[in-house]
């Protein structure tokens, strides 16, 4: 705490006016002394000797005269290991130990320890005495879950430090002393597992950002095929209600091809994430082996919690995602919904005063939505290893309509769009991407010319059908009809995917290529029907050996059979194989 | 004894204020009209200004009445002696009985710890196939039924608390017309359930501000029994009034409004009652049935469209019937595997075929021609209409997925129903 003394002077919803008789700082912590509770508040303006204060919680009971404390520090989480598995409330608070302490209901003012003190970390020292180090250095190692954490030096330790003293390989907890740095003047530091570090600011420790070129599989067909997402790139997931956000990003969540996941449910339902932290625990990470939850961090800070620290609680999963990217590792955050937090923004702002914007948000909504989505990237660190942090964030539409300002903002920065439609989800073609309104500027599995081409169908496909409602099957050409059968194919059989299916609903890379190529043969094939009715009938035919075949293991002999029966079914029927589908199919075998 | 203030500084729609000292945020306060005394509730502190929030409205306050603060947030009495009561917005009787005021608990209180949750696993019967069978309602779930004013949700509503096997009916009626009002007392009554259901009533002739208080009140009474080991059902009708008080209010207190005048806060605030709703692992439960009329039948409208981004799903209810298409229960999936081999199959199989009809009916209103299969498809729907979605059919899920298979024969050869054959074998009725 700093000397800085404080009186309440106003409350207006969660924000505070305070008279403070010394030095404060934009965004540091403070605390509301009420009835024997401290109540964390962060500090949003200065006027004068009067600053405002959003308040992490309800404050109901505050009055005029109540004493603050000022603690200095800007809102920081803490960093070191055991952060895996965790789940957190927006400010780091462990939910289960709060639990433990608490019962059924939050409490306002209790706030335990983020890294538990208690647990002791097998420690390899990697730096010696006498060795030049700066901020982000490596000093030792620690094993976490499936990962060898990097202990470094504490990113707050701007400039350079001489190596004092390391501790040799033995058991420690985080607060334990780990190495002693002296930096220039002689001075000593004792260093720690653990720091703290402002979420408001990004991590920048690293030697360059470079260019996201390598897809982050999703094991989603539309995606990693049609729209796919780069390792440390951004996307955005808007879509109505109930179009199926949420469970995209739970499918995403378990088999994205990371090492680590971050899930930031932000002012979501609370049900949404007891359905993860009950799934994790029980469901195997292919890459490791052991529980997805060992993998996974939780950040929890759902519809009915305090609305502040629905805004803090981005934040927080963000610093946490560029901490273990300076581990050299491929982090994902997966937002949900970010239009949460931009409303939490929003009712901070009209308790300000401030002008507003579209909608009642604030003018700097879209600088804001910027500087967030920017702290993804895929980085080269300083020993030349690579880490990422890729962003995936939801947006909540007023009506549905993209035509708002956070969809709008998302929208100028992100690298690919998702967008789900009413349409789709109405029809239960899942996921419901719609695959002509959406775009991905990221190369993915296949090769961009092949994935246009098969694209073109959907598109024709989708004119002829709208023709047709117009002047009915019987004004529709045979020709025009064939097209419209192939996009549907291509639609029912490769976009849409049953995400409830065991085996369906996640597709290897090598699995997708396979199934590409066949749905490209169709696509590129040409057909001798004798009128619509046996045309519909042959590709119902075809959708249903198709749909029964995705639903089988690949690579087992069940699949082995399928694929041969399907194949004779298809001989049997095609004739002529366009040029493009031929070399499509040639660049795949 | 607290301090008397009897100078009111300012009277804007229902807000006064007053110069105070000592006051607390969310404390109430008694202010005496001429009219008699109502409740007042802090809702900003400026220095030594109080701004209050008068629960009977501004209307003849004058700046010289009495303001007297009672050091204490709005609370209510809790207990066995709520059964088979009625109260206004603000806890006062509206029945003949006495007024309660042992055992008082606030209300709007913290939130549950996400991790104290369980995931839904109790289907909550209602004898409505449209539910029952094809959009399960699940313990612990909030569900608001999006209608147009002039369909009978209330009805509805009545009637899935009558079926419904809950220890206790908590209504929570905002803006609710006085016949509404009275029918819900008399169907209750005949049907024996007005013992095990309490009654939070604000009708639309009532100051607006006790609207808004409706919704922490009953569900602060049903979280405590809850608590105690009770399955409670809360019926919450309508909640477009009572984001409707909270537009209101905003607006008199110049806050800027964000969509078509709701304030920015509409989400939170809608969602903070919603997520009352659960299931405590050891004890009871809280679910959440509501009633959210679209007005001029736009879903887009900011309030059911805040809605159905907080709610696990929605009733469509249209032209007296609850629509297959737009309604969804996305909780359904936790029960629906574990009640009967073919409940899944039904669901999923007969909406399929309904939604072939509806584009059967489509293309015959543009006058393309019927082949024999729409023919078929056309026999089906009306049978569906009839005796699955007429609102006076009131069957057990079991009936329903028989009476099913019995409109599936009715028109279809087995495999045009497009189920499993292992089901059909099973189900299929076989002719006499
Ligand atoms: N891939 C899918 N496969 C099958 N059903 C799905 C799929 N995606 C969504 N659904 C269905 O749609 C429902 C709603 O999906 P979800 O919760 O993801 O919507 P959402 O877009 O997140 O909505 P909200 O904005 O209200 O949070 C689910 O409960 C499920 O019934
Ligand atoms: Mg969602």
């Amino acid at each position: 705490m700093t000397n800085t003394k404080g009186a309440v002077t106003g409350v207006n919803g969660n924000m505070v006016s305070v008279r403070v008789d010394g030095t404060v700082s934009m965004n540091e912590v403070a605390y509301i002394v009420v009835g024997g509770k401290r109540l964390k508040s962060e500090i949003i303006r200065v006027q004068g000797d009067i600053v405002q204060t959003q308040v992490f919680e309800m404050t109901k009971g505050i009055k005029v005269g109540d004493p603050v404390e000022f603690t200095g520090e800007m809102l920081a989480v803490e960093l070191g290991p055991g952060l895996l598995g965790k789940i957190y409330d927006g400010l780091q608070n462990p939910l289960p130990e709060v639990a433990a302490q608490t019962g059924y209901f939050l409490e306002p003012g209790v706030y335990l320890e983020a890294l538990p003190r208690n647990v002791k970390w097998s420690w390899t020292p990697v730096a010696k005495a006498g060795d030049r180090v700066e901020r982000a250095d490596l000093l030792g190692t620690v094993p976490e879950g499936a990962f060898t954490h990097r202990v470094m030096v504490p990113f707050t330790m701007y400039g350079s430090y001489t190596v004092k003293s390391i501790k040799p390989a033995g058991e420690y907890a985080v607060t334990d002393e780990v190495a002693v740095l002296e930096d220039e003047s002689g001075a000593s530091t004792r260093v720690t597992m653990m720091f703290q570090w402002p979420v408001k600011r990004a991590i920048d420790c690293y030697a360059e950002r470079l260019k996201p070129v390598e897809p982050m599989v999703t094991k989603t067909r539309i995606i990693d095929t049609f729209f796919p997402v780069a390792k440390g790139g951004t996307y955005c997931i808007p879509g109505p209600f109930g179009a199926g956000k949420t469970v995209l990003q739970q499918v995403t969540s378990r088999n994205a091809d990371v090492d680590i996941v971050i899930i930031a449910a932000c002012g979501e339902r609370a049900g949404e994430v007891v359905e993860t932290l009950k799934e994790f625990p029980e469901l195997l990470d292919p890459r490791t082996g052991k529980s997805l939850m060992e993998r996974t961090i939780i950040v929890c800070n759902t519809s009915s919690m305090p609305v502040a620290a629905r805004e803090a609680s981005v934040y927080t999963a963000v610093t946490m995602a560029e901490y273990y990217r300076q581990m050299g590792l491929n982090v994902l955050l997966l937002a949900d919904s970010t239009s949460r937090w931009a409303q939490a923004m929003r009712e901070m702002s009209g308790r300000l005063e401030e002008i507003p914007g579209e909608e009642a948000f604030p003018a700097y909504l879209e600088s804001v939505i910027a500087s967030f989505y920017e702290r993804a990237g895929i980085v080269r660190l300083k020993d030349g290893s690579k880490g990422s942090v890729t962003i995936g964030g939801t947006v909540s539409p007023a009506g549905g309509n993209f035509e708002e300002p956070v969809t709008q903002a998302t929208l100028k920065v992100v690298g690919a769009f998702h967008g789900l439609s009413r349409e789709r989800s109405d029809a239960r073609k899942y996921p419901a991407i719609h695959p002509l309104d959406s775009w991905s500027k990221y190369g993915g599995l296949l090769d961009a010319s092949s994935v246009a081409w098969a694209h073109s169908f959907l598109k024709r496909g989708t004119e002829v059908g709208q023709m047709m409602k117009v002047v009915g099957e019987e004004g529709t050409s045979l020709d025009d009809f064939l097209v419209y059968l192939k996009g549907e194919f291509l639609d029912d059989v490769y976009l849409q995917q049953n995400s409830f299916d065991a085996v369906d609903a996640s597709v290897s890379p090598e699995r997708q290529k396979a199934s590409f190529r066949s749905c490209v043969r169709i696509l590129g094939s040409s057909f001798d029907f004798k009128d619509k009715d046996a045309a519909r009938a042959w590709f119902n035919q075809l959708r249903q050996r198709f749909l029964d075949g995705n639903g089988i293991e690949w690579g087992t002999d069940a699949y082995v059979s399928a694929e041969a029966e399907l194949k004779a079914f298809i001989d049997e029927r095609v004739s002529g194989l366009d040029k493009k589908a031929a070399r499509i199919i040639e660049s795949l075998e | 004894m607290k301090k008397v203030y009897s100078h009111i500084e300012s009277i804007k729609g229902s807000v006064i204020t007053v110069r105070a000292t000592g006051v607390t945020y969310g404390e109430l306060a008694e202010v005496k009209t001429r009219f008699g005394v109502s409740l007042a509730e802090v809702n900003r502190l400026d220095e030594d200004m109080v701004s209050l929030q008068v629960f009977a409205g501004g209307r003849g306050i004058s700046t010289g009445d009495e303001v007297r603060f009672l050091g204490n947030p709005m609370r209510v009495s809790f207990g066995d002696s709520l059964k088979g009561r009625i109260f206004t917005g603000s806890g006062e009787p509206r029945d003949n009985g006495p007024t309660l005021s042992e055992n008082l608990i606030p209300i709007g209180g913290p939130s549950v710890n996400p991790t104290k949750r369980i995931i839904p696993r109790e289907m909550v019967r209602t004898g409505i196939p449209m539910i029952d069978l094809f959009n399960t309602l699940v313990k612990s779930q909030k569900l608001p039924i999006f209608s147009i004013s002039g369909e009978p949700y209330n009805q509805l509503l009545a009637r899935i608390a009558m079926q419904a096997e809950v220890d206790l009916i908590i209504l929570g009626g905002m803006g609710l017309k006085y016949d509404d009002y009275l029918f819900f007392k008399d169907t209750l009554e005949e049907g024996g359930s007005l013992q095990k259901t309490i009654m939070f009533v604000h009708t639309a002739a009532d100051p607006v501000v006790e609207c808004l208080m409706v919704p922490d009140i009953s569900l602060a009474v049903a979280e405590r029994f809850a608590l105690k080991g009770l399955n409670v059902l809360v019926l919450l009708t309508d909640m477009t009034n009572f984001a409707d008080a909270m537009k209101e209010i905003a607006i008199t207190q110049e806050q800027v409004p964000s969509n078509r005048g709701y304030p920015g806060d509409l989400y939170s605030q809608l969602a903070s009652r919603y997520e009352k709703a659960v299931d405590f692992a050891d004890s009871g439960s809280i679910t959440i049935l509501a009633v959210t009329t679209m007005p001029g039948d736009d879903v887009t409208h900011p309030v059911p469209d805040n809605t159905g981004y907080i709610t696990e799903g929605q009733f469509y209810l249209k032209g007296g019937r609850i629509e297959p298409f737009g309604s969804l229960s996305r909780l359904k999936q936790q029960v629906n595997g574990r009640t009967r081999a073919d409940h899944r199959a039904i669901m999923d199989g007969m909406i399929k075929l309904f939604s072939a009809y509806r584009d059967t009916l489509e293309k015959k209103s543009m006058g393309f021609q019927m082949s024999a299969w729409d023919q078929k498809l056309l026999k089906y729907g009306e049978l569906f209409e009839s005796e699955m979605m007429d609102l006076s059919v009131n069957i057990p899920l079991e009936g329903a997925l028989d009476k099913g298979w019995e409109i599936l024969a009715a028109c279809f050869e087995p495999q045009e129903t497009g189920l499993q054959s292992k089901l059909i074998d099973q189900f299929w009725p076989k002719k006499a």
